[in-house]
């Protein structure tokens, strides 16, 4: 082989390349358009054609059609070729097209690096364990192709098994890197449009069916750690968006008024109120919204507390993310409200819902704790009953669902209650966010899941401030005590996340969530500020990145200095016949017979003759082949004999000598 | 000359001490880790190009698992280091016989390396310099000559230098490699240069015998003239014919040189090209050996008697490779 030649790829290799293909761009198959992964399903098949056939590859200008074919359609489809998905989606046809190219072992290096891109952006779309697992593996076969393309034909077993010891050997020296090396706030720059797509939660604006969408998700919206016993459930509600503006038949929150000084909210915290602090573990959710249990008193840093009373984030959150609060469960929140916002939190559109607003008309002039009590029973008497089925609701849905329907859940509850008040003119409005939550025994973290999503009412009460109603405890008090599946009637069927709760279905689920959170708080969620915390508590104390840097040194330098070590104590040289001899001696030793250590391998076999006659064909032969392989010209042969005459006395029974004498 | 390290650029200094140019004295070469040299490799350098990008990536878009990937594959760059240096370490070379060859063809040392230890080595390449390298594995405990050529272009006693053993396994992200110099030569012969044997002189000539040899006695023939022929023999009067148009004739005699003949330094065309004279001079010994009658060789200083046989051929061979070479 002239090194003036670039090395070619040998048939030999190819297996290996197409699987590393397969296993980085297989998982990609499912977020990308159908078409694309028939066309590389197809290429990597005709490639596994042309190799069984040993014919030659496409020519080149074939090859740059089809892959400048394929970039057009990509974008096309993406209407970009920039951006997240529309490079996930040409990494992906490149690693399809890349087999057919493959004549110099420079192109299949080329496949392999493309194989590292094509892992890491897989974690765009998941982080969780299994795929942690499928990262390990598929970094291992993506060094097995290494080893196969510098190390020439070996066993797939040989180079299996180098590769798995090459990444256990990593995996301690990657963990030092993970927990030292010094982390960086992200994002470096502004991210493509397409970047955090695909999340779920609450939303702006609570159109109808919106929040019953959200039940249906049993994916997890924060995880919350109390610093002390977690409150009671029908306390839990954790503040989402507040709804203004109602236009007959969608709820919006309203941009904070522009002067921001005036809006500050100020909160009156009685001397006796409950106080509780937690750390919440919040999923992206795309929205600046922290989701704080009602009322926060401290903020996390980069917080504040909007004239909606909702503790509000800089920057939409984008990645899950740890924020601590203090919330106070007793308070009286803006006594003094702007007349503007009061003003807003009456508006109601006109040529809406006539009956409605002609029962409300009918309790003007009352106290409006007369007036809401009247509409709380009014929910409570009529035959009011809570379901996610609910039937469609016309134009007047208030007026509906009040007189004709009577079925629904926390949407139509929130959203007819706060017309009725608007119409009787209290100051109402809708919030948005979770009821409740789930205690995971097994790490004592409080779960809160989409399908907590809820949506209640506030009114405004002059010297009282704004004050919770939540109409939907008129109806089913179980829903804000026990949750949805609670409270949901007998033989409605439960949303899917709710079913299969079978008790030891539900203690596996607890484990693997705990588990789950770990990896979240431990792998994904490990930030600069998370780094700082965790070295502050092994005692490095304010660690800068000067510190991390020579403590990851010092690590990474401890560690392979044991490698080295280790690596050197195997690397001695051993004489594969002392070793198979010393196998047969323990063999032996087993069986009562200890040879001496001064004990020549013939004295050692004649000695061997006389004690135990059964074992002295064996011993001789193994004798021989030892004294031959040590002390003369031995061969390979005399090596496979000493092996097998050491599988021989392992099958050797034990104790024969010492039953016959009996 | 030995120049004064002091006029030695720095570089090149180092690279002397770093290196050991010269000799071992010590066979078999043992290659300790003060003897092997670890750089990241052309892969190895977009391998951690493609990372530091990864990185990149990983934190600007917040990945967790990213920067888990990017750590892990660091660090199996890093533990490779160990696997590629163990790959060579303690090989024993030792130097084998070569063959002597003529000029222009390629020498080929047979080299012996030895795995005395338990761990198989892989795809491990050894070359002269930026010769072509051969690629070997070594089992457990094997031991293996290994054959490694290098092309020769002049005459002498060749010496290859030191040998390159080299390796990127496993994963081909560093290139490990050692400078084994092994006492090697071969001798390298003079490219012959086929010309046909020239007259016998009178001065030396033998007695002669019956055969139909090549002499100068009889005329036998016309043939094409090649260099090295005597000017005495061209066929003057068929070149004055022809204008000069055709390529010079040479007169063929049919001689008797059987016995012994001497095949001499002054016989060959003069020239101030020692190569050249020396070149025809093999030419002649092949043919002689060839024609089976016994030659003796002359040349300025020495003399080799007549004699026949594959080990006389050699003895005049090596004389005239290694002629005026101290």
């Amino acid at each position: 082989m002239a090194k003036a030649e670039p090395a070619p790829v040998d048939r030999g290799a190819l297996p290996w390349l197409l699987a590393a293909a397969l296993a980085t761009a297989a998982p990609h198959a499912g977020h990308l358009p159908v078409w694309l992964s028939l066309l590389a399903g197809a290429l990597l098949l005709w490639r596994v054609w042309l190799w069984r056939q040993n014919a030659s590859l496409p020519p080149r200008w074939l090859l740059a059609l089809l892959t400048l074919a394929g970039v057009a359609a990509i974008g096309w489809q993406y209407r970009t070729l920039f951006g997240r998905d529309a490079g996930v989606a040409l990494l992906f046809l490149f690693m399809a097209a890349k087999p057919m190219e493959m004549r110099t072992r420079r192109d299949a290096l080329v496949l392999v690096m493309l194989g590292y891109f094509l892992l890491l952006t897989h974690f765009f779309y998941a982080q969780s364990i299994p795929v942690g697992a499928w990262l390990l593996a598929t970094a291992t076969l993506l060094s097995a192709v290494l080893i196969r393309l510098y190390g020439g034909a070996q066993t797939p077993r040989s180079i299996g098994s180098l590769a798995a010891k090459i990444s256990l050997q990593a995996l301690p020296l990657s963990l030092l890197l993970f927990l030292l090396f010094p982390r960086v706030a992200g994002p470096l720059w502004g991210l493509p449009q397409d970047a955090h797509a695909g999340v779920s939660g609450l939303s702006e604006r609570m159109a109808p069916g919106s929040i019953s969408s959200l039940i249906q998700s049993g994916a997890i919206a924060m995880r919350v750690r109390f610093a002390g016993a977690i409150p009671p459930q029908s306390d839990l509600y954790w503040r989402g968006p507040v709804f203004d503006d109602y236009d007959g038949q969608t709820w919006r929150a309203l941009p904070a008024p522009a002067g921001r000084a005036s809006a500050a909210p100020t909160v009156a915290i009685a001397a006796d109120a409950r106080s509780v602090s937690y750390a919440s573990t919040l999923e992206a959710h795309n929205q600046r919204w922290l989701l704080a249990l009602d009322l926060p008193t401290t903020l996390p840093a980069g917080a504040e507390l909007s004239g909606r009373l909702a503790a509000i984030a800089r920057e939409p959150v984008r990645s899950r993310g740890l924020y601590n609060f203090s919330s106070t469960l007793d308070f009286v929140a803006n006594r003094d409200e702007a007349p503007e916002v009061l003003q807003q939190a009456l508006q109601l559109p006109e040529g809406f819902n006539p009956r409605a607003r002609a029962l409300a008309a009918g309790w003007r002039g009352e106290a409006p704790g007369q007036i809401i009590n009247r509409a709380l029973s009014f929910f409570g008497e009529q035959s009011f009953a809570y379901t996610l089925q609910p039937p469609l609701l016309g134009r007047d849905a208030v007026d509906d669902f009040l007189f004709a329907a009577r079925r629904g859940f926390c949407e139509h509850y929130a959203g007819a209650f706060v017309f009725l008040m608007r119409a009787a003119g209290v100051p109402a409005r809708v919030v948005a966010g979770y009821q409740g939550g789930e205690e995971n025994p097994v790490d004592g973290y409080l779960v809160v899941r989409q399908s907590d999503a809820h949506a209640w009412a506030e009114v405004w009460l002059a010297g009282r401030g704004w004050q919770r109603v939540d109409p939907t405890a008129a109806v089913a008090p179980a829903r804000v005590e026990q949750g949805v599946a609670s409270a949901l009637p007998a033989g409605e069927e439960l949303p899917l996340a709710m079913r299969f709760d079978a008790e030891w279905m539900r203690a596996l689920r607890y484990r693997w969530e705990a588990v789950n959170n770990s990896w979240n708080q431990w792998v994904l969620g490990y930030t600069p500020e998370r780094q700082r915390d965790t070295l502050a508590r092994l005692g490095l104390g304010k660690a800068d990145w000067r510190t991390l840097t020579l403590a990851l040194g010092a690590a990474a330098g401890i560690a392979l200095t044991a490698l080295t070590l280790a690596g050197f104590r195997r690397g001695r040289p051993l004489d594969p016949a002392e070793h198979e001899w010393q196998r047969f001696c323990r063999q032996l030793r087993r069986r009562g017979l200890i040879r001496a250590d001064w004990e020549g391998p013939l004295a050692f076999a004649a000695r061997v003759a006389d004690e135990r006659p059964e074992l002295a064909a064996l011993t001789t032969a193994a004798a021989g082949h030892y004294a031959v392989l040590r002390y003369g010209h031995g061969n390979a042969d005399n090596l496979v004999g000493l092996r097998q005459c050491v599988r021989d006395a392992a099958h050797a029974p034990a104790r024969l000598f010492a039953e016959t004498s009996i | 000359m030995r120049l004064p390290a002091a006029s030695l650029p720095f570089v090149e200094a180092m690279r002397q001490r770093l290196f050991r140019f010269g000799q071992e004295q010590r066979l078999p070469v043992v290659l300790t880790q003060r003897r092997i040299f670890i750089v990241p490799s052309g892969a190895g350098v977009m391998f951690a190009l493609v990372l530091a990008i990864m990185l990149i990536g990983a934190i600007n878009y917040e990945l967790g698992l990213g920067h888990a990937l990017v750590f892990l594959l660091a660090s199996i760059g890093v533990v490779t280091i160990l696997h590629t240096f163990r790959n060579l370490v303690a090989l024993e070379i030792s130097p084998g016989r070569s063959e002597a060859v003529f000029a222009g063809d390629s020498a080929h040392f047979v080299i012996h390396v030895d795995n005395p230890t338990a761990r198989p080595r892989q795809a491990l390449e050894m070359a002269f310099g930026k010769a072509a390298a051969v690629v070997f594995d070594l089992a457990a405990t094997e031991r293996r000559s290994v054959s490694v050529s290098l092309p020769t272009h002049r005459r002498g006693l060749l010496d290859p230098g030191r040998l390159t053993l080299t390796t990127r396994y496993p994963l081909g992200l560093l290139r490990a490699w050692s400078y084994p110099h092994p006492p090697l030569s071969c001798l390298v012969y003079p490219r012959p240069q086929m010309s046909p044997l020239p007259g016998l002189s009178n001065a030396n000539a033998a007695p002669r015998g019956a055969g139909g040899e090549i002499g100068d006695d009889d005329f036998a023939g016309l043939r094409q003239r090649q260099p090295g022929d005597s000017l005495r023999h061209v066929a003057w009067k068929v070149a004055a014919r022809d204008g000069g148009e055709a390529s010079l004739l040479v007169k063929q005699f049919a001689g008797n040189g059987a016995g012994e003949r001497w095949l001499e330094w002054t016989q060959t065309t003069p020239t101030n090209d020692v190569e050249a004279r020396l070149s025809q001079l093999a030419g002649w010994v092949l043919a002689a050996e060839r024609a089976g009658t016994a030659y003796g060789l002359r040349l300025p200083g020495q003399a080799i008697p007549p004699a026949a046989g594959e080990a006389h051929r050699a003895a005049c061979l090596e004389a005239l490779a290694l002629y005026g070479e101290s």
